[in-house]
């Protein structure tokens, strides 16, 4: 199981007993280079993961999303990696890809440098080379088809993982941006951790306990349980979550820790409680400002049924501050043609599609001071990443207090 | 006392001690394999060339990216071994082809700094 410390380092523990990875005979002979470097590579990863994590085999898998796409978070090393990778490499199964950097569309309205624009470009285009479909979304489980119950994919977005494990009824790793790109290009997995029936069966159970039943309550119960869980957790008190909350609660687990996966229910083993008392001290941390200069909405990336819900929540009102709203590119052209976006629109909030909250350069501390958010995960890559102070809140809060 | 082998592969070299864990993405230039990090008992060092012994990776999982870098630039460690396998070390000998093995405690404090060793990471053995 990965293990975060303090400075993020994820630990592969190892077990005491050393379990023998074996390996079909293309797969050794993919890994020898018989194929080719792009595919030894690969195989390189998925060895080098499984002997880690004490896999017995590979395993196929239909589906991978990657991490790793905006030029903020990988770099000059990650888009000369991957324009080296594109020159032969070919995707083997379904890849879709996490947001980048910024809305193409708006783009020319902010303040990013030529060399921003000109490196992610060059990231996006090595992707599509290798076949990934476009979709720079954080919630590919929202706006694709979902495989058939217990299929196993690699999605290297964490709340994407915890939703697809939790939710979805697909399995999957909570993948770094390495094994999930070695996966794509292999169409393989190793066979360990949350991919093994036991593993999936959590130990510990957290009882929810706070009369708070919003939205930012899931994302802070969700920060709460990936510090204390290990692979997965059980959650009680927990009668109906919607989708607003669902992803609010994977996003918040997945920013804390290495938890993958949640169940609803008691299980037997330890349990712990989720109180008023845990919130605060959660909010305490997260919550670094009393007011904001901007207000953003949507990480993960606001889906087709939260744009509704927001359209009919901001009928008749106009944000006091700028609103920036991320959804996928396919949800916004949807919502657009449903008519979702027109209150949104017409209340000042600013829709931005292909990008999302989290290390983007939209958000720069030379011209904010303070951002309002509703999002645990956002407050946190907020504060750690773009270095400017969250005031965190619920929507309902949000919309009462910063709209007139 | 067999080591566990993360990245296969054959290496030999001066053995290169590091007491702090090491933050690929902050901490080393890609350019010259040299630790920048003043707080890092390697600074100036540089790990071209070397057997390095580091407890673990610390930092961003990016830091994968500097030691493929590391090796593109020809200023990469020859082999290295870890007391725990970090998911940044792992994946970054993987895509540079590094060879990288886990060694027990007993194996990591019999190493000893500036002995030139070989390290069979087929068969997870230290000559």
């Amino acid at each position: 199981m990965y293990y975060k410390d303090k400075d993020h380092a994820s630990i592969l523990y190892l077990p005491d007993q050393n379990i023998l990875l074996e390996l079909t005979k293309e797969e050794e002979a993919s890994l020898k280079g018989e194929y080719g470097e792009t595919l030894a590579l690969a195989y390189r990863v998925l060895v080098a993961i499984g002997e880690a994590t004490n896999a017995d085999r590979l395993l196929p898998i239909e589906w991978a999303h990657l991490s790793g796409v905006n030029y903020n978070t990988i770099g000059d090393a990650g888009a000369e990696f991957l324009a080296k990778l594109s020159k032969d490499a070919k995707f083997k199964v379904k890849t879709t890809i996490n947001p980048m950097g910024f809305d193409p569309d708006t783009v020319s309205k902010y303040d990013i440098s030529e060399e921003f624009i000109k490196k992610q470009n060059s990231i996006k285009n090595s992707y599509e080379k290798m076949g990934a479909i476009l979709s720079f979304s954080c919630i590919p489980y929202e706006i694709f088809d979902l495989p058939k119950n217990g299929t196993h994919v690699s999605f290297a977005e964490s709340n994407a993982a915890i939703y697809a494990n939790s939710v979805a009824n697909l399995k999957t790793n909570k993948e770094g941006a390495f094994s999930a790109l070695a996966s794509a290009l292999t169409g393989k997995s190793p066979f360990s951790e949350l991919r093994k029936d036991d593993s999936r069966n959590p130990n510990l159970t957290i009882r929810m306990k706070t009369d708070q039943k919003d939205e930012l309550t899931y994302g802070m119960l969700g920060y709460f349980a990936g510090k204390v869980a290990g692979c997965s957790v059980a959650i009680s008190g927990v009668k109906e979550l919607d989708r607003r909350s669902c992803k609010s609660l994977c996003a918040g687990m997945g920013t804390s820790g290495t938890c993958g996966m949640f169940t609803l229910g008691d299980v037997s083993g330890e349990t712990m409680d989720f109180g008023k008392e845990e919130a605060q001290k959660i909010h305490d941390e997260l919550n670094t400002t009393d007011s904001g200069d901007i207000i953003t909405l949507g990480s993960p990336q606001l889906g087709l049924g939260e744009l509704s819900d927001l359209s009919g929540m901001l009928k008749g009102k106009t944000f006091k501050k700028r609103c920036m709203i991320f959804c996928p590119r396919a949800v916004q052209e949807q919502a657009r043609h449903l008519g979702y976006t027109s209150d949104i629109e017409r209340a000042g909030g600013e829709l931005l599609s292909d990008c999302c909250i989290c290390l983007t350069p939209l958000i720069d501390k030379k011209d904010v001071d303070g951002v309002i958010t509703n999002s645990v995960k956002g407050a946190y890559y907020l504060k750690t990443s773009n270095g400017v102070d969250v005031n965190l809140k619920n929507l309902a809060q949000i919309i009462q207090e910063e709209t007139t | 006392m067999t080591l566990k082998v993360i990245v296969k592969g054959k290496a030999q070299g001066q053995v290169m001690i590091a007491k702090k864990p090491i933050n690929f993405l902050g901490a080393v230039d890609k350019k010259t394999g040299k630790i920048r990090d003043e707080k890092h008992d390697l600074f100036g060092k540089s790990l071209a060339d070397k057997i390095l012994v580091f407890p673990f990776g610390v930092g961003s999982s990016v830091g994968a990216y500097t030691i493929y870098s590391l090796k593109s630039n020809n200023c990469a460690p020859r082999a290295m071994i870890c007391s725990k396998v970090d998911i940044t070390t792992a994946s970054g000998c993987a895509l540079a082809n590094i060879p990288l093995v886990m060694a027990t405690k007993e194996e990591y404090d019999s190493l000893t700094d500036g002995k030139k060793i070989l390290l069979d990471a087929e068969n997870g053995k230290i000559l």
